[in-house]
């Protein structure tokens, strides 16, 4: 009796939380994907109809968009890995005792609310707002200079939001670093140079992989920074699919782009893992 | 450790370059609260004044915004806390058959892009008729939240001493009073740092409550249908008092942690 309450104990203290994971992420899945094969509309009701059309349809209506985000995501990514790279090196092996008061400011960000921080950048960088406006003074700029509504800016305000994430994974993985390893580099005569190119980088790896992880996924998928700080000319997939459910409330094209955007993304991320190639990568992404 | 490549300086007035990039849209937040604009736009300096924080909460709709998202990341916190808590004690004590299941599950909701688990749930409670508002935005909160409750918690089961157990039950505990009287106060600041990590991802999510709340509005959502009429010096005092509460429990939490550290 005893060994069977205990068998049966995780089961029960897992199936709270596991339910409730499964009944409303996962089943929403399921969801989304049949309405993305039905038709109809919300006046009459939508009918399943295993309407492939729906992806046709909604594919050709906004590639621009969809490939838009992945060069915004991706270059986010890029931008985020040389901008975060040495300063998680410098926390990691010279940030000494206040190693953690360093990781707390990088992570100040968190504790304002996301629209918030993105609505701030907008004021900073309007027109004729604070950073624009003694530049253009100055003669620095040219008059008719704007920032805003530019891809520059939507990319900008993505690395903006999602720095932390980039430097925290990295850091991660160069604090893991033995010292004895870099010494032992050292003592066989490796230039500085050599042992971050031959030691210190290839360790860091799986942070780099970690960090790409957790910004390009949230960066593609993003609508905050390009309508707040973007033009008809940056839309992403995100604004379109936001709209489609919430203002057109058309939903099977709406869940037909959502469920493609998702697709891209899960294909992106298990090519890049394959590209990569350690097993070691994907183990820690998994963590 | 020195690696001598050089250049240790300039990296650390880069650190801090990107430090003070990260910081200057929060105090642009801060010091746009204390701005007196003469218009309807809050958007360039025209005096100090703290009359804001004196009417911090006339407008009636945006404090009912704030209300709803408080609620909502309270009950969130207590519920995700619990579940959470359930699978992050069962995933570090035990190895079961469904584990690695399960762990697949909570990697995938905490990977997917918030647009599409917003989606999706919306599409789930259309397809049932169900209606939205702060339950269905808190039932969205707990589904996100709860993966990482349970991440925070099974990194502190597996490093638990299980001779504290045995040494228990020679003592002629029962497992029941173990878990409470042994294990639980040893897990309570990591149980603790999951509620507050939950309260803070509900307080702040824009994206799948967009998604789930119908008509209701919370703290981000007001802000987000307020952007392009001009935001209130409300909103900013709001901001700031959020951010200086968080920073504040941060550090007390830190600090308190920091004696025990030392004596382990």
């Amino acid at each position: 009796m005893d060994r069977v309450k205990r068998t049966l104990t995780p089961y029960l203290l897992v199936l709270p939380g596991g339910l409730w994971l499964l009944l409303f992420f996962a089943v929403p899945m399921v969801t989304m994907l049949s309405l993305s094969l039905q038709e109809g509309d919300i006046v009459n009701g939508f009918v399943f109809t295993g309407h492939w059309q729906n992806y046709v349809d909604a594919i050709s209506a906004y590639q621009t968009q969809l490939i838009r985000s992945l060069v915004y995501g991706a270059i986010t990514s890029v931008v985020l890995i040389v901008l975060a790279f040495p300063v998680a090196y410098w926390i990691a092996f010279y940030g000494g005792r206040r190693k953690a008061t360093y990781l707390f400011l990088i992570l100040l960000p968190f504790f304002v609310s996301f629209v918030l921080r993105t609505i701030s950048w907008r004021m900073l960088l309007t027109d004729d707002g604070v950073l624009l406006h003694p530049l253009k003074e100055a003669g620095l700029l040219p008059g008719d200079f704007q920032i805003l509504g530019t891809a520059t800016a939507v990319i900008a305000g993505l690395v903006y939001s999602f720095l932390p994430f980039m430097v925290l994974p990295i850091y991660v993985a160069l604090e893991r670093i033995d010292p004895r390893v870099v010494e032992a580099a050292r003592d066989l005569y490796a230039s500085p140079l050599t042992s971050f190119r031959k030691i210190i980088f290839p360790l860091a790896l799986p942070g780099v992989f970690a960090g790409v992880l957790m910004t390009f996924v949230p960066a593609t998928s993003d609508y905050v920074n390009s309508e707040l700080l973007g033009s008809s000319e940056t839309t992403m997939i995100g604004q379109v699919i936001q709209s489609q459910f919430l203002s057109n409330s058309d939903y099977p094209s709406a869940s037909a782009l959502s469920f493609t955007l998702m697709t891209v993304l899960l294909i992106g991320v298990f090519a890049y893992a394959r590209a990569l190639g350690t097993e070691d990568v994907m183990k820690v992404a998994a963590r | 450790m020195r690696l001598r490549i050089g250049g240790d300086r300039l990296l650390h007035v880069y650190t801090w370059i990107l430090i003070g990039w990260l910081i200057l849209p929060i105090a642009v937040m801060i010091l746009f609260g204390f701005n007196d604009p003469q218009g309807r736009y809050n958007q360039t300096w025209q005096g100090f004044t703290l009359r804001w924080y004196g009417e911090v909460f006339a407008l009636e709709a945006l404090t009912d915004a704030l209300v709803v998202s408080l609620l909502v990341a309270v009950a969130t916190a207590l519920i995700a806390g619990a579940l959470g808590t359930g699978i992050g004690y069962a995933l570090g004590r035990w190895r079961f058959r469904g584990a690695g299941a399960l762990n697949l599950l909570m990697f995938a909701a905490i990977a997917s892009p918030e647009l599409v688990m917003g989606s999706s749930l919306l599409s789930m409670f259309v397809s049932l008729g169900a209606p939205l508002g702060p339950v269905s935005i808190t039932i969205a909160h707990v589904m996100f939240s709860v993966s990482f409750v349970a991440v925070v918690v099974r990194a502190r089961v597996v490093t638990l001493d299980r001779s504290l157990e045995e040494a228990a039950a020679d003592l002629g505990a029962s497992g029941w009073t173990t878990f409470w009287k042994v294990i639980f106060p040893i897990i309570l600041p990591a149980i603790l740092s999951g509620v507050m990590l939950a309260f803070a991802l509900s307080i702040d999510d824009f994206v799948i409550t967009n998604f789930t709340a119908g008509t209701t509005q919370t703290f981000p959502l007001w802000i987000w249908g307020s952007t392009r009429v001009g935001l209130p010096p409300q909103v900013n005092v709001m901001g700031t008092m959020i951010f200086a509460g968080g920073v504040l429990l941060a550090v007390l939490s830190n600090i308190r942690s920091r004696p025990r550290r030392k004596a382990a």
